[in-house]
């Protein structure tokens, strides 16, 4: 019901939306719960565990009861709180939890069974047989229990993350806030001001407080419009900072276009990381529900509640209201209902000595022990110093005092210290290091204190940061004291709830004592109270006073549960901002992308690469066929391959080669200039970290070549080995993958091919090196080969890579090659016995690979110590050996190798397959594998077995390498 | 004889969203200098400017590491004072000016860009996202430098941030 000439929604502009299939009206300004109370909706959704009618109960991120799944096109957002979802054009909305329908909801009959639904039921019951737990009563409790349920769709919104940093970070933009950061901007702070609300003002847009004679909203507005205009202030509305981490730094999410239609590229959230020297905790209190028997009907809400749905969105939840509350701040909302026309059916004060003058009745020592009313609250049952009575009534606001915001505070593991005098925790002052609670966040409530306690809290922060506040004259405003006598809970036979959100009650918690789980900790676990959505903030300290009064202790001696990051849900979608799909990582492309992908490659991943599977020529219909003809492309004739992915680092300096010497297993300060050498690198514990060639340029020059695979790792380990063991030598080292681009030209027509191509053929012996130019550009030609046949790897400015790959593909067509990609390349190398890092995958050794030989015994080198420690060589390392399978059978890499008379399971596994290709030169499938003791058995024969797709097959045992033994074609 | 052709990575490609344009730089020769032991000095007298020291630009040169700047522009003859090596075709340039260019980096940089932490002559190696960045404040705005091969996604990141700007500013 709407209240004449109250609110600040915008009655002029109308808007409609839909609740569960209905077409409802409500204004700007209004969020979907006022309108929904203004259209008379009492019931929003059903409870986790008993499906009970709910209705709302806060005005805030702290709602338990009012969540509500929110439709898009494509998307549906569960668990938003009808509280902080701002009403837009066409918002769409339905209840969750309850089948067929909100007012009719099947399983609404575990509300009935509830007497064997208590804490622990699921723990007592649900344990035999033991193998139905999880097929059959799991499923089943998920089912039943539960919040909101998700569209099934990939989540394609845009989400944005972000960085931003300041002096001060001033968190909530209530009157202690506002103070705050005005105090601080105007003495030249960077000031970021934080609030989760879509304005400011905090309570000051509930409670009508006047603040200099006039009314509050004024003051927000003249202070707002003060600190837009200075340029050292950012205002985040609508942001929740929450989290509160090392070293100032905080979490925060903006809900950025939520409260608007869907718009192109505007994020739905935007995850802040904030930085701040300074921070002031100005995040105010939550009010807390009393515990009553059956006091989770729709029509019982919270007291600051009710003022603020009549305040702000000019609307209340009933026409017959009473107020039951524990402390006086009942009476301001009493008569500010009265005062906006509505009834107040009465007054129920909890305290024996209270005042009674009111313009309604008021009872005093009264308590609420009974209610009414499934689909909203009827009348209620009374007990007063009097008597008793019933009182028919359709909203009862409740107030069981404040508990200040102090989550924050906690999250670096402090703990929060019991205040007696207003019956709360208030945060344990340095609890987060240059974070300052203030105002209600620190219990002071009144708003005269709160203007104080953030001028006072942003004074001490400036002086901290070296400048000085000026003399910032504070607004008067009311200063009432606070008084509030403690009152938890009203015993009774219903049930009374704490957690509405996991539906725990008085009795579940006692009985949790009862059944020995007295510490708070374990209460929390038993009875999963605080493990909502809401986590907990609207039942933590009612249910630890139950559980102190249930283990004769006191409240602070109780201690309360952890609170942990995030203060209210944060999506994945918006930490993840930005990579899903082919965000998750950069993508890396070659020059001769647009070349290959011209001849329609299929463009496979490698690490960050995007690299050529194979290049199809017409008539081919599979990747096997493009990938032999490719094989035998570059054993006849000509073969040319980008392969720029190869980490390339370049090293000068008059102690590089002894650096070299120190980080391969062999000697490079014995290399000729111009020319190449194959080198091995091993970890400091002694297995293999990489391999790769270095050409020596020049006497104090080198260029070293990595694995695809391991060009970062590479560089990060030579880093560590400068920096760590030898940083006074002369050696300086920096990656040149990027500057160059380069091509493998390899097969007996390569040298036919360079001599068209080059200026000058500088005629390279096997493993030679020289600079050449190329059509003028300066460029470098190695005689290396990873295929078996004379082969040369050509490499020009990056700039001019793809005209280079284009001019080298057309020359090798002319010659009867062409390109070939990532498969054949892989064929080439098996038949050789080359390794990759399938092979040294980071469990071999040199010995085991075959290359114990190559760490020098004439010097130290890394990992040397360790590569001969017992147990990393010996007939007992499982070693590099080439298989042929006996038949024409195809034999697959993962497969494992046994005995041939063994049976095939675990305990005789002998060795495994790493590398498997179709070999049109040997017509055979082969492959590469660690064998036990494996140089041994060559020609003998084993079993290989792949489990996984029902391959056995009996292979010869073979020297790796199977083609080309002596190495005549590469040194042709 | 043909001639080779040389290629940026993308094309000289711009994109102006709102006030606020994103192109592709070019920058010409890019060299990286790195000081052999104790010839700081020698190196900052032979080109003219001083060795940058972390975090800034001196002239030319930018700070990429410890000893180590790029020079933007042909180098002198460094033998034995420094290495020197050619990283023109490694880097990809993005140039980003306008108003906002800071609020777009600070959507993928975790740095603080704020002007008066990050003024002009400052320049920082960080991530931009899941990629290794040269960042420098220049006079106009920044100056980008990611690896060659990841150009696209550097510009699709920029792209992504500066629209959703843009449509924030139409809220």
């Amino acid at each position: 019901m709407r209240i004449d000439g109250k609110g600040l929604i915008d009655r002029t502009r109308p808007i409609s939306f839909r609740f569960d299939g209905k077409s409802l009206m409500g204004c700007a300004g209004d969020t979907l719960a006022s309108a929904l109370m203004a259209n008379g909706v009492k019931v929003v959704g059903r409870s986790f565990k008993y499906h009970r009618p709910r209705g709302i109960l806060t005005a805030g991120s702290e709602e338990p009861n009012a969540m509500v799944e929110i439709l898009e096109d494509g998307q549906q957002t569960p668990n938003t709180r009808a509280t902080m979802q701002e009403l837009f054009e066409g918002l769409s909305a339905q209840s969750q939890n309850r089948w067929p329908s909100l007012r009719w909801d099947l399983l609404s009959i575990n509300d009935y069974a509830a007497p064997f639904l208590s804490a622990g039921f699921y723990y007592k019951t649900f344990m035999w047989p033991r193998a139905f737990w999880e097929r059959v009563y799991e499923p089943m409790i998920r089912r039943a229990a539960g919040l909101g349920s998700l569209s099934g769709r990939h989540d394609e919104a845009d989400y944005e993350k972000a960085y931003a940093f300041c002096d001060l970070l001033v968190i909530g933009a209530g009157p202690t806030g506002l103070m705050a950061a005005l105090t601080a901007a105007r003495a030249g702070a960077d000031v970021i001001l934080a609030t989760e609300d879509s304005r400011l003002g905090g309570r000051l847009l509930s409670d009508e407080t006047q603040i200099d004679n006039g009314a509050g909203i004024d003051w927000v507005e003249q202070v707002e419009a003060e600190l837009r205009s200075l340029p050292n202030v950012r205002i985040m509305s609508r942001t929740t900072v929450t989290g509160a981490y090392d070293h100032g730094s905080f979490g925060a999410l903006e809900r950025v276009g939520l409260h608007v239609p869907h718009r192109p590229h505007l994020p739905r959230e935007c995850f802040w990381r904030i930085r701040a020297a300074q921070a002031i905790l100005a995040t105010g209190a939550l009010e807390r529900p009393i515990a009553f028997p059956n006091n989770d009907r729709p029509g019982i809400m919270l007291a600051g509640a009710v003022q603020t749905y009549l305040n702000r969105y000019g609307t209340v939840p009933g026409q017959r209201v009473t107020l039951f509350a524990n402390n006086d701040n009942a009476r301001h909302v009493a008569r500010q209902l009265m005062a906006a026309g509505v009834t107040v059916a009465a007054i129920l004060d909890s305290r024996p000595d209270a005042s009674v003058l009111e313009d309604c009745p008021v009872y005093l020592g009264a308590t609420v022990t009974g209610t009414e009313g499934r689909h909203g609250l009827t009348s209620i049952e009374v007990a007063h110093a009097g008597g008793t009575l019933t009182l028919q009534t359709d909203c009862l606001a409740v107030s069981g005092g404040w508990n200040p915001t102090l989550h924050l505070t906690c999250h670096m593991n402090g703990r929060p210290t019991w205040r007696e005098d207003i019956a709360a925790f208030v945060p344990t002052p340095g609890s987060v290091p240059n974070l300052t609670p203030a105002g209600a966040a620190n219990g002071d409530f009144s708003t005269w204190a709160c203007l104080i306690a953030g001028r006072d809290a942003a004074a001490r922060v400036l002086g901290n940061l070296g400048k000085t506040a000026d003399d910032t004259a504070l607004p008067q405003a009311e200063d009432a004291p606070y008084r509030l006598t403690q009152l938890w809970a009203v015993d009774g036979k219903a049930r009374a709830w704490l957690d509405f959100a996991n539906d725990v009650t008085t009795k579940d918690v006692r009985l949790s004592a009862q059944e020995g789980f007295r510490s708070v900790e374990h209460m929390k676990r038993y009875t999963t109270q605080g493990m909502a959505p809401d986590q907990g903030k609207n039942s933590n300290i009612g249910a630890l006073a139950v559980l102190a009064d249930a283990t004769g202790r006191a409240i602070p001696e109780t201690g309360t549960t952890i609170y942990r990051p995030p203060y209210s849900p944060v999506s994945i979608a918006s930490m993840g901002a930005g990579a899903r799909g082919k965000g998750f990582a950069p993508q890396r492309f070659l020059t001769s992308h647009k070349a290959s992908v011209d001849r329609n490659a299929p463009m496979i991943e490698a690490g960050m690469w995007y690299r050529p599977s194979y290049f199809p020529k017409p008539g081919e219909t599979s990747w096997q066929q493009s990938c032999t003809r490719e094989v035998n492309m570059v054993r006849s004739t000509v073969g040319v391959a980008d392969v720029s992915t190869l980490g390339k680092i370049d090293l000068q300096g008059k102690d590089a080669a002894r650096f070299l010497d120190f980080v391969y297993t062999n000697t490079f300060s014995t290399l000729p200039v111009g020319r190449v050498r194959y080198g091995l690198m091993l970890r400091e514990d002694g297995h293999v970290l990489d391999d790769g060639t270095t050409a020596r340029l020049a006497e104090h020059h080198f260029l070293m070549t990595t694995t695809t695979a391991a060009a970062g790792l590479v560089m990060r380990h030579l880093e560590f080995v400068h920096q760590a063991f030898c940083a006074t030598w002369d050696v300086r080292f920096i990656s040149v993958t990027e500057s160059w681009a380069q091509f493998a030209v390899a097969g007996p027509k390569s040298r036919a091919l360079l001599t068209s191509l080059l200026d000058h053929d500088p005629a390279l012996p096997f493993m030679g090196m020289a600079p050449v130019t190329v059509q003028g550009v300066q460029s470098r030609l190695f005689r290396i080969s990873f295929s078996g046949e004379e082969g040369y790897e050509i490499a020009v400015p990056t700039a001019y890579g793809e005209a280079l790959f284009r001019d080298l593909v057309a020359r090798a067509e002319t010659l009867g090659g062409g390109p070939y990609g990532m498969e054949a390349l892989n064929v080439l190398r098996i038949e050789k016995g080359f390794i990759t890092h399938a092979e040294i995958h980071g469990r071999t050794t040199a010995f085991d690979i075959g290359m114990e030989k190559m760490v020098s015994a004439k010097k130290d080198c890394i990992g040397k110590a360790a590569a001969t420690r017992p147990g990393m060589i010996g007939p007992d390392r499982q070693q590099l050996v080439g298989l042929k399978p006996l038949t024409d059978t195809q034999i697959t890499a993962g497969a494992h190798l046994f005995a041939p008379s063994a049976k095939a399971v675990r305990v005789n596994d002998l060795g495994y397959v790493t590398s498997v290709c179709h070999s049109p030169t040997l017509n055979s499938y082969l492959g590469l594998g660690f064998l036990h003791n494996g140089r041994a058995r060559i020609g003998e024969q084993v079993r290989l077995v792949d489990h996984l797709r029902k391959i056995d097959v009996l292979c010869e045992v073979r020297d790796p390498v199977f083609f080309d033994k002596t190495g005549e074609k590469l040194r042709a | 004889m043909p001639e080779l052709l040389a290629k940026s990575a993308l094309g000289g490609r711009t994109l102006t969203v709102g006030k606020t344009t994103l192109a592709e730089a070019s920058l010409g020769p890019l060299t990286s200098i790195a000081l052999f032991p104790g010839q700081g000095a020698a190196v900052s007298a032979a080109l003219g400017h001083p060795f940058p020291a972390p975090n800034t630009t001196s002239g030319p040169l930018i700070w990429t590491g410890r000893d180590q700047a790029f020079l933007m522009g042909q180098a002198p003859d460094l033998t034995g004072l420094a290495a020197t090596t050619d990283q023109t075709g490694a880097w990809s340039a993005l140039r980003l000016t306008g108003p906002d260019a800071e609020a777009a980096l600070m959507r993928l940089v975790p740095l603080d860009l704020r002007l008066a932490s990050f003024p002009p002559s400052t320049s920082a190696r960080s991530g931009l996202n899941h990629m290794g960045l040269i960042l420098v404040r220049e006079a106009e705005g920044f100056l980008v430098l990611t690896f060659r091969s990841m150009a696209e996604t550097a510009w699709h990141e920029l792209e992504t941030a500066l629209q959703a700007l843009a449509a924030r500013a139409h809220l």
